[in-house]
């Protein structure tokens, strides 16, 4: 018989073992995928993880893709250290999109430098607005910050329709639901001539930076460790815990709402009902594969976007179907939590006791 | 089977084509950008198959590629891009919300051309095309008026976009025109395709009393339904019968073959232009499936002579008198919408009921 026994410490080398394993592991049950489908396992594999590295368009794209779930991954680390569940970045990340737009959009064809930083300062006052819902209810009322997060995000959704739909909708657009295309000095630069990386990716590294500081160095990291791990402990520490509730839902909203900006006002050039395509759920995986710590989150970021490019690629030369990036963010996510486990437990092989288990074969 | 056999020869084709240009062995690559997935067995499933009678038209002088399920976000220009970098000759995009990705990627690869269905953008390398599906909303809103017990049409809508409203007021029109008395009542969902919405709203139709269904939406979930509590309904974009034997009476069929095959062979011969084109009934973009056998001799001579009077040009799904739904005057008696009218179309004709969603 196989027992799980919970390990005195946390092994050290698992917690980092972990994602590498979990995927390696998916790409071993991709290969595996692949095969059944009567596709060359290796080529599959290679068009999803390696080829897209091999082309300074595929790297450019991947940081397109990276730059959002970097941006909302290290924001939602700091709750998920300290317990505190945002499932609802999607949301936040929405109306950040639509603040920013409506702000490029009320200043439409004025020139000048701070046209973007004000509207960056309105998505991350928007995302922080989002955020302040849940973190009011939670500390009032007590209600389950992962609903409300989560259900909120339906809301952002539908307002963000609406409002395309309606007031800001394209005046000269023969009533399509989309907004007029933002012009240049409300428009995201790009890093380089031709591509579509943008200079957002540079404030998510800036934001990667600030983020390892302040859980290395800054007592707020600290709290948020022992608020997660030991809430007593933390409580006898005298860490208030609802502050920690409005740090961490204002701070991964805030992240989340500036995020939303950059892809309205990058990539995309204009509000359409499609903005959010799930960077806000994707980032819970990219959080937890990069375990909570901002340079493991900058990792996670760049290998989930990699599987987009990689899934799209696959999908353009190999004609295989588009669930095969979903499949593979499932399995990065099912591999480590149940790698996790070994982290925590280990494996004893107990000597059959016989009454019991007679009992259970007879059962 | 006949995907798997598509694949591999897709997969010898790319195997045989890596590391030269796509015209160097003569073939013309087609791409196929699609919004849902080629299973919606509506919409992008029409596209698909018409892609597929491309390759079944010019054999193995063309290779065509797909994608589908590309979000109109921000996605849509990386995907766009990738089929121009890989040496596609010819670029379907075929949603709305393709617009400006596709005139982005256009500009940037001024050699490739560009195909975008239902928009209004173009450019020298970038072609529209659309279908006037009104049409087929004419026959089908006449069965309706016909076929209605409780007087109840249920609609299912997408979004309050010129092509829907466009819709519902040809069905509206043609349904009143032969049952004073019927009433339309339309629950917006706000998506192309998401077949557990679809169900929601057509069972919220029927329990509103509604006993024939419409949609504009590309999944056959309402056709199910229809077929589960025993009404009648209209398939779109495909032929839906299988999902409601019983219940659909007829579909609109979108048929773009004819147009691609026309588009791909102007790309080989080398006389492609940017052109605006707006089929119909009779150059066959838009079909009409078979009529159910539920129809009374009456109903089904009603409908293929609107089919024949429209082919004819003696039928126009909008002819005067029609007023506005505050009851300002459109168009005078006899007169017929232009064409400028109905792509910019954003109000109710006289009679529906409800308010356009803003």
């Amino acid at each position: 018989m196989i027992r799980l026994e919970p390990r005195p410490t946390a092994s050290t080398a698992m917690i980092y073992i972990a994602p590498a394993a979990a995927i390696l592991l998916s790409m071993a049950a991709g290969m595996g995928l692949f095969w059944a489908l009567g596709e060359d396992p290796v080529r599959g594999i290679g068009m999803v993880f390696i080829e897209p590295l091999t082309d300074w368009f595929y790297i450019s794209e991947i940081s397109v893709k990276g730059t959002p779930l970097l941006l909302i991954a290290i924001g939602l680390s700091f709750g998920f250290r300290a317990g505190i569940w945002n499932i609802g970045a999607e949301g936040q990340f929405t109306v950040g999109a639509l603040a920013g737009g409506a702000t490029a959009l009320a200043l439409y064809d004025m020139e000048g430098l701070w046209v973007l930083p004000l509207m960056a300062l309105a998505s991350i006052a928007a995302g922080m607005a989002w955020a302040a819902i849940p973190a009011f209810l939670r500390t009032r009322l007590n209600t389950n910050e992962i609903l409300v997060t989560l259900m909120l995000t339906y809301v952002a959704t539908h307002i963000l329709s609406i409002l395309v739909h309606g007031p800001l909708k394209d005046p000269t657009g023969f009533n399509f639901p989309e907004s007029r295309l933002f012009h240049d000095a409300a428009t995201v630069p790009v890093l380089f001539e031709g591509a579509r990386a943008h200079v957002g990716l540079l404030a998510a590294f800036l934001v990667v930076a600030v983020a390892w500081l302040t859980l290395r160095y800054h007592v707020f990291g600290f709290q948020m460790k022992v608020t997660g791990q030991a809430p007593r402990a933390a409580r006898f520490a005298g860490f208030v815990q609802p502050r920690a509730v409005w740090a961490c839902l204002l701070i991964s909203g805030g992240l989340a709402g500036f995020a939303g900006m950059l892809e309205a006002a990058g990539p995309v050039g204009q509000l359409v009902p499609a903005i959010p395509v799930g960077y806000g759920f994707t980032a819970i995986i990219v959080a937890f594969l990069g375990r909570l710590q901002p340079l493991g989150i900058l990792f996670a970021s760049f290998v989930m976007a990699l599987t987009y490019i990689g899934g799209e690629a696959a999908q353009i030369d190999m004609n295989l179907p588009n669930a095969i990036t979903g499949v593979f963010q499932g399995m990065f996510l099912f591999l480590l939590l149940g790698i996790d486990v070994l982290t925590r437990y280990r494996v004893r092989r107990i000597p059959r006791r016989p009454a019991p288990s007679a009992a259970l074969r007879g059962a | 089977m006949q995907r798997k056999a598509l694949k591999l020869a897709a997969l010898g084709l790319a195997a045989a084509l890596i590391g030269g240009p796509a015209l160097a062995d003569g073939k013309t690559k087609v791409g196929f950008v699609y919004v849902g997935p080629v299973g919606d067995h509506g919409w992008s499933y029409e596209h698909d198959q018409s892609r597929l009678a491309v390759e079944a038209e010019f054999g193995d002088k063309v290779e065509t590629t797909y994608v589908e399920k590309v979000s109109e976000g921000p996605d849509a220009e990386r995907v766009i891009q990738q089929l121009a970098r890989s040496g596609h000759d010819l670029i379907f995009t075929t949603s709305f919300g393709f617009m400006n990705p596709t005139l982005k990627v256009a500009k940037q690869f001024p050699k490739v051309k560009f195909e975008h269905a239902t928009g209004f953008k173009r450019a020298p390398n970038l072609a529209t095309y659309s279908a006037r599906f009104y049409e087929g909303r004419t026959v089908i809103g006449l069965i309706a008026g016909k076929m209605t017990k409780t007087n109840t049409v249920g609609y299912i809508a997408s979004f309050p976009i010129p092509e829907v409203v466009r819709g519902i007021n040809a069905a509206y029109l043609a349904a009143k025109s032969v049952n004073p008395d019927v009433k339309f009542k339309v629950i917006w969902v706000s998506t192309w395709f998401d077949p557990g919405k679809e169900a929601d709203a057509a069972k919220a139709l029927i329990d509103q009393g509604a006993d024939v269904l419409m949609q504009h939406t590309d999944s056959p979930a309402a056709m199910q339904v229809a077929e589960e509590r025993g009404i009648y309904a209209f398939g779109q974009a495909s032929d839906m019968k299988r999902f409601g034997p019983n219940a659909q009476l007829t579909s609109i069929v979108d048929n773009w073959a004819p147009y691609y095959i026309a588009r791909v062979k102007a790309v080989m011969d080398g006389t492609w232009e940017s052109t605006d084109t707006w089929d119909g009934i009779k150059p066959g973009m838009v079909g009409i499936a078979p009529l159910s056998d539920k129809l009374p001799a009456d109903v089904k001579a009603l409908a293929q002579q609107a089919i024949d009077d429209i082919v004819a040009g003696t039928r126009h799904s909008f002819t005067g008198p029609i007023n506005k739904q505050d009851g300002s005057p459109w168009l005078k008696a006899g007169e017929t919408a232009s064409d400028g009218d109905l792509a910019s179309m954003n109000f109710y004709v006289e009679g529906v009921e409800g308010a356009l969603p803003k």
